[in-house]
């Protein structure tokens, strides 16, 4: 989970990731932080995500985010 | 002859009063209630005897706010949009140039607007306008005394010295603009558009004016679509949208997660890009994805009314080679200057692109200077006045005859499909207190804007103020705080060093 911060902290610092629930909903994320993001995520953890995963539900908070990690860790 | 924007609307109002005109989801308007509503504010506009001034829309991007732009064209004035995802201190700018007698918000608006100083100028909502009683013939007496050259809208760019510089456009490029693409693009009544760009920007005139050309429907997407391929893909299909012209950046969002092996645009024939680069393996995966849908490359500054080249993607292009910019719409030429600004630049040689036509708007809103450095008489004629624009963008013809965009002459980048004048972004870093002095480079495979400052100042602050003065496209993605600035030999920022050092990852 630290990791993910830290990626997350990189995007935009004055976030409150372990707060904010509404990240996609609300666009504090546009397209080009998710790009980033996922290509961040894919280096860090050795996952890849693709299109089916990238869902609102998914991204709208760090915990989301770290929930699917690592389901896509598991399998 | 058409000689005024509205006669696109005055027209087919008569022959599809009940089609559903824009749409955001929420709200549907038929081009009848877009015609009433726009003629119910151009009464409430002559009745508050404002007539050819700027008036400020200040709304939700909806589709009330488009019948707002068409309600100040008929009351004979010109909009001027501003947005809430623009930086207070920009909107501030825009409303000092302007000096507008009105602005018209809305309820999500209103608030906000009370904060900013509107020189004199009154608010008034956009729901209120509604109960306004048509008075037909005031509208009508004004839609007769306009002349093409009346300016119809005001929108606002980058300009180098940290002031914005606001395009105004008048009926007679948009109505040529309109005319061009639409045989380009193909368009008819039965596109259905998907809107991308914010209504601030010139790019909307792609989607809002061939709608009421034609009787066609735009959809205005919600942004947060943007960064979930999945979902945004959905949405074409659920609302039948065939035809799209985005930022390239939306349109790799959509095809670098494979987005296509889940789910495929069906409806999608038309797809138009433009402001950057369209990375040739992204651009492979969406024609594999739509083999039979036309691709056609944009290229045009906001001073120029909307886009005014076109490349239509005939074949696969080579990786390695970019996506040529094509040739000129009709009734327009690109010139291309060598470096003395005189000589056109011969094959295969780098020229200063530079416009002529009809499309050229009418110049920079309250801004003589910068008006005449970019708006100036053609080299070429000593004969009568004729006025090229200089693009500031450097281009070359290919072998085949295509023009190519090489590089921006000065200091301006194009990011995430928006112009941004780094030295804009100094100017601003360089205004907060504990920051000494800031330099801007752009790391142009990553996409990101990168910052170097010297000050006592942390970087997290310097982020949270740099927000408070730029829109998100403009704000640094990586922001570095430094010992000392390097200079060149001649004393100015050695922004080669800080590129150098920047990807030698210092």
């Amino acid at each position: 989970m630290d990791e993910l911060l830290e990626i997350l902290k990189g995007i935009h610092d004055d976030v409150d990731y372990e707060t904010e629930e509404h990240l996609i909903d609300e666009a504090i994320l546009d397209s080009l932080d998710i790009v980033d993001l996922i290509t961040q995520i894919g280096d860090t953890f050795g996952v890849t995500i693709t299109a089916k995963d990238i869902l609102p539900e998914n991204f709208n908070s760090a915990k989301a985010m770290y929930a699917l990690i690592s389901r896509l860790e598991e399998e | 002859m058409y000689n005024n924007v509205l006669k696109y609307l005055n027209n087919i109002v008569t022959k599809k009063p009940d089609k559903v005109a824009f749409s955001d989801g929420e709200t549907d308007l038929t081009f009848r209630q877009i015609y009433d509503s726009s003629r119910k504010i151009g009464t409430y506009l002559d009745q508050q005897k404002i007539y050819k001034k700027p008036v400020v829309v200040f709304m939700k991007k909806s589709p009330e706010e488009v019948a707002a732009f068409f309600g100040v064209v008929t009351g004979g004035c010109f909009y001027v949009p501003i947005d809430e995802e623009m930086p207070v201190t920009r909107v501030q700018l825009i409303l000092d140039n302007v000096c507008s007698p009105l602005v018209i918000c809305d309820e999500d608006t209103l608030e906000l607007t009370s904060r900013f100083d509107l020189k004199g100028g009154k608010t008034v909502l956009y729901s209120d306008l509604q109960k306004v009683d048509v008075d037909d013939a005031a509208v009508t007496a004004i839609y007769e005394k306009a002349i093409d050259t009346d300016p119809i809208y005001i929108v606002f760019t980058s300009g180098s010295t940290g002031i914005p510089k606001g395009v105004c456009a008048c009926h007679r490029s948009v109505i040529d603009y309109i005319e061009q693409l639409s045989e380009i693009l193909n368009l008819g009544e039965d596109t259905v558009f998907g809107n991308q760009s914010p209504l601030y920007f010139d790019a909307c005139l792609k989607e809002l004016y061939p709608t009421l050309k034609f009787g066609a429907t735009t959809y205005l997407i919600p942004k947060s679509k943007f960064s979930m391929p999945t979902t945004l893909v959905e949405y074409l299909n659920e609302h039948k949208i065939n035809t799209i012209c985005w930022v390239v950046s939306a349109l790799t969002m959509v095809s670098a997660f494979d987005t296509f092996s889940t789910v495929k645009p069906e409806y999608l024939h038309t797809v138009a890009f433009g402001s950057e680069v369209f990375p040739v393996t992204q651009f492979l995966r969406w024609r594999e994805a739509l083999p039979n849908a036309s691709f056609t490359n944009l290229y045009g500054p906001t001073e120029g009314t909307g886009m005014c080249c076109f490349f239509r993607m005939e074949k696969d292009p080579k990786e390695g080679e970019p996506i040529p910019i094509g040739r000129p719409f009709p009734n327009r030429e690109i010139l291309l200057f060598k470096e003395d600004g005189k000589t056109l630049a011969g094959e295969g040689e780098e020229g200063e692109i530079c416009i002529r036509g009809t499309n050229l708007t009418l110049g920079y809103y309250n801004d003589p200077e910068r008006t005449a450095q970019a708006f100036v008489q053609n080299p070429l004629n000593t004969a009568y006045p004729e006025l090229i624009y200089k693009t500031g963008d450097i281009g070359k013809y290919n072998a085949e005859g295509q023009l190519v965009f090489v590089s921006r002459k000065d200091y301006q980048i194009k990011h995430m499909g928006h112009r941004v004048e780094l030295g804009e972004i100094e100017v601003g870093a360089d205004r907060i207190s504990g920051v000494r002095m800031s330099a801007c480079i752009y790391d142009s495979e990553k996409k990101k804007i990168v910052l170097y400052y010297i000050g006592d100042l942390e970087k997290e602050e310097v982020s949270k103020e740099l927000k408070t003065m730029f829109p998100r496209y403009m704000i640094p993605g990586r922001i570095f705080k430094i010992d000392a600035m390097p200079f060149t030999a001649n004393g100015k920022i050695d922004r080669k060093t800080l590129k150098a050092n920047y990807e030698a990852g210092k």
